[in-house]
């Protein structure tokens, strides 16, 4: 499980079957403060009614993705699963890099 | 899964006969605003996207599941034309750029 910020969506008409009524979410990974980029923009698809600004946890994973969203053989591959209240994170080792 | 843009087409005559009927793409890798995000990579396409199209696409187990036959040995694939995508880093508290 990785934090991101939720920045923006994407919207599709011609997709795989198993994405039709998920939303699609841009999001991007953040260091423990909530705030510093950790790496590029990616999109996961949205199991929790998160929006844009929200501070989320998100699966880059197939099964994860699978068993929240859909069947054993839908192509998900990253999914949002809980929208993040506060993260204590205070001393600094640098592992979050 | 993440967006990227096509690019360009693959044509290969000689390949593994589960990969015989898919056809494949070159796509550019883009974040949510347009901007190119990495190398280039070649994609299976079960949903005749072109180029010119924004996409998002899969990698690992997930691509071959995208596919008509799922045991196939792709591992990135399309798995939607997106009609519309934006994002905006600065205006939901995110600023600096990633390493």
């Amino acid at each position: 499980m990785i934090l991101c910020r939720v920045i923006g969506n994407a919207v599709s008409t011609v997709k795989h079957d198993c994405y039709t009524g998920h939303r699609v979410m841009v999001c991007v990974p953040v260091q423990p403060d909530g705030h510093t980029p950790r790496g590029g923009e990616f999109l996961s698809v949205d199991s929790v009614q998160a929006g844009p600004g929200d501070l989320v946890l998100v699966a880059r994973e197939g099964n994860c993705a699978r068993q929240i969203l859909g069947t054993a053989k839908d192509p998900f591959h990253s999914v949002i699963m809980s929208i993040v209240d506060e993260v204590h994170a205070p001393i600094d080792r640098g592992m979050a890099r | 899964m993440e967006l990227a843009r096509v690019i360009g087409r693959c044509v290969a005559t000689v390949k593994y006969p589960t990969l015989e009927g898919v056809r494949l793409l070159v796509i550019q890798p883009v974040s949510g605003n347009g901007t190119p995000q990495g190398a280039p990579m070649f994609a299976a396409d079960p949903l005749q996207a072109g180029p010119g199209d924004l996409v998002s696409w899969v990698t690992g187990r997930e691509a071959a599941l995208a596919l008509p036959n799922t045991f196939a040995p792709v591992d990135c694939a399309v798995v939607t034309i997106v009609d519309h995508a934006w994002s905006d880093a600065a205006a939901h508290g995110v600023s600096g750029a990633a390493p």
